[in-house]
């Protein structure tokens, strides 16, 4: 089942014109405040009617301002987990998380164990019978996201679910998130400006600026696009996934990607595990030549398949490591003049410094 | 008990039950027309917040004559009402509840106003998308929230009720046993020579009802405000 959603709809000030579509697993509205993503999320929920839209889930219309159609918010099934929690103060943790599953028809009415199992992968078992007021940040958002999952939604929305918490409480919440995305086999369309969270989550990414979209695809495509610095800036930079081969007695780990072999000093990960690494284009060096006696571990080679300006005045090169793999640099025009960089040259690229973004679940 | 009269124990006994029906009949209405002024925004709503008041800046003694044209008898409201469901208001006690709830209804309609703009609509968006209809999330989540802002309008609706004079004695006249109410039963005795001692009694009794009714909507005045913080 897959969200289709086209929107245009003016604001006093500004205008939204958006096309995408979003399949299973994660898809990430990125993009700066005032990009535009809230509204589209409010349109999808039914809580706000665009000037023209038409969204569709699977094969059902939930808009089509041409046919007038406009399901309201109650008939959409759509769980929403939005940044202020909006737990209801007058009712028990249990009373909330009971809202939306009593109101649910019978047929995705979540049953017993089901309440249970939600309850234990979120961690409230022990808040039930507090009231809203007497909670944590955290732990009224781990709340809210309950009770949006035992509503039987077909589709989750998530608002920047962290944004609100402070980082202590974004890791504790986060790992949730995980679990919730591998087992519950819905659609979730998560909002945010947050990347570690977006490299973290998404599957696909959404990229808004402006009210419009500027570069979609998968998480991969879209962070190794150079069009994709206009939004992040400073954290400009591709995703590559890796598996762990080997943990050397020097304490580094040996990661096989697509490009060859990354050491990270992460004598922690079991071999075998699924990660995804991030690379940010300020610390990827260019040489043409293979460097000899540098200290840096871990030195890809690539073709580069583009060039493009950064509108800060440097320059964005990605280099193209195979098998779809990409990942960018970013110089200065300067270097780029004298190294005379060019389009199908191919180069070598020393990685000063590689994170883990992501460690998959087992 | 001996201290008052027969007649004044009518007298109180009227008000109370005046006032019951009065506050009773009006609240649904209440709870509409202040939903419509805090939620809908609708052309007329500056026209109805302005009706709803009237009654408050008005002289009593206008609202009273403009019920008696309205609902007297040969009134508009009044001949159809009486003819075809027996519903007579004028001269009547019935019609010393109407009066009442008129008085009171405006301050009935901003307490519970202001319960309403205290809910954040955005609790009732969130319901909205956990599968709840509007009429659902207005029972579920509005409702309870304002329950509170609903009692103490009605406290506050039920204390102006008992001491409605002014449109009552215009509307119904002052009539014992009929439509004598307590404010009307003061007059009536003041009126007297010599009467002060007889009325200061029925003053006391209208003092501890008033007093004991603002106590008691402060009192639930503090209960909203524990329940919408949600501790």
């Amino acid at each position: 089942m897959s969200l289709s959603v086209q929107i245009k709809h003016d604001f006093p000030g500004f205008a939204l014109d958006v096309d995408f579509t979003a399949g299973p697993g994660v898809t990430a509205l990125f993009g700066r405040s005032g990009a535009g993503k809230t509204t589209v999320v409010n349109a999808v929920a039914g809580l706000l009617r665009p000037d023209h839209a038409r969204i569709t889930f699977g094969d059902e219309v939930l808009t089509d301002t041409q046919r007038g159609i406009f399901l309201p918010p109650h008939k959409r099934r759509v769980g929403y987990v939005f940044q202020d929690a909006r737990l209801f103060p007058h009712l028990s943790v249990r009373g909330n998380l009971d809202y939306g599953r009593r109101l649910a028809p019978r047929t995705a009415r979540p049953d017993d164990a089901r309440v249970t199992e939600i309850v234990d992968l979120l961690g409230i078992g022990a808040l039930l019978d507090r009231r809203p007021g007497a909670l944590s940040g955290g732990e009224k958002q781990r709340v809210a996201l309950g009770r949006a999952i035992l509503s039987g939604p077909r589709l989750l929305l998530m608002d920047e679910p962290l944004a609100a918490l402070d980082d202590a409480r974004k890791a504790e919440i986060l790992p949730y998130l995980e679990n919730l995305r591998d087992n519950l086999g819905l659609p979730i369309l998560y909002v945010s400006h947050a990347m570690p969270e977006i490299t973290r989550l998404a599957s696909t990414v959404i990229m808004l600026d402006g009210g419009r979209v500027m570069t979609a695809g998968p998480t991969e495509a879209v962070l190794s696009d150079p069009a994709s610095s206009t939004a992040l800036g400073r954290e400009t930079g591709a995703l590559l996934t890796a598996s762990v081969a080997a943990q050397d007695v020097d304490g580094l780990a040996r990661l096989d990607t697509q490009a060859g072999p990354v050491w990270v000093a992460r004598p922690d990960l079991a071999i075998g595990t699924k990660v995804r690494l991030r690379i940010l284009a300020q610390d990827v060096m260019l040489a043409t030549e293979a460097p000899r006696n540098i200290s840096a571990l871990n030195v890809l080679t690539g073709r580069i398949d583009r060039i493009e300006n950064a509108p800060d005045g440097s320059v964005l090169v990605r280099l193209h490591l195979g098998d779809g793999t990409a990942i960018l640099s970013r110089i200065t025009s300067r270097s780029r003049d004298a190294l005379q960089l060019e389009i199908g040259a191919s180069v070598h690229a020393v990685l000063k410094s590689v994170s883990i973004a992501e460690v998959a679940a087992n | 008990m001996d201290w008052l009269t027969p007649e004044e124990w009518q007298a109180v006994a009227l008000s109370l039950k005046v006032s019951l029906w009065a506050v009773a009949a009006s609240l649904p209405l209440g709870v509409l027309v202040a939903y419509a002024l805090a939620r809908w925004r609708f052309p007329g709503r500056q026209v109805l917040n302005g009706l709803v008041h009237l009654p408050l800046i008005m002289p009593p003694v206008v609202t009273g004559y403009l019920l008696l044209l309205a609902f007297g008898r040969r009134g508009i409201f009044g001949a159809p009402l009486a003819e075809w469901f027996g519903i007579v208001f004028a001269f009547r006690w019935t019609g010393a509840a109407l009066a009442a709830a008129l008085m009171a209804f405006p301050l009935m309609v901003r307490t519970i106003r202001l319960a309403i703009e205290a809910v954040d609509p955005r609790l009732e968006q969130a319901a909205s998308t956990l599968g709840g209809s509007r009429v659902m999330v207005f029972a579920t989540i509005t409702l309870p929230l304002i329950l509170p802002g609903i009692i103490a309008g009605s406290i506050i609706a039920f204390a102006k009720a008992m001491g409605e004079f002014g449109a009552t004695i215009t509307f119904v006249s002052n009539i014992p046993g009929q439509t004598q109410t307590l404010p009307s039963a003061i007059y009536t005795e003041l009126q007297v020579p010599g009467g002060e001692a007889q009325a200061a009694r029925l003053v006391m009794v209208s003092l501890v009802i008033a007093l004991g009714a603002l106590l008691a909507s402060e009192w639930v005045g503090r209960a909203v405000a524990r329940r919408i913080s949600g501790a």
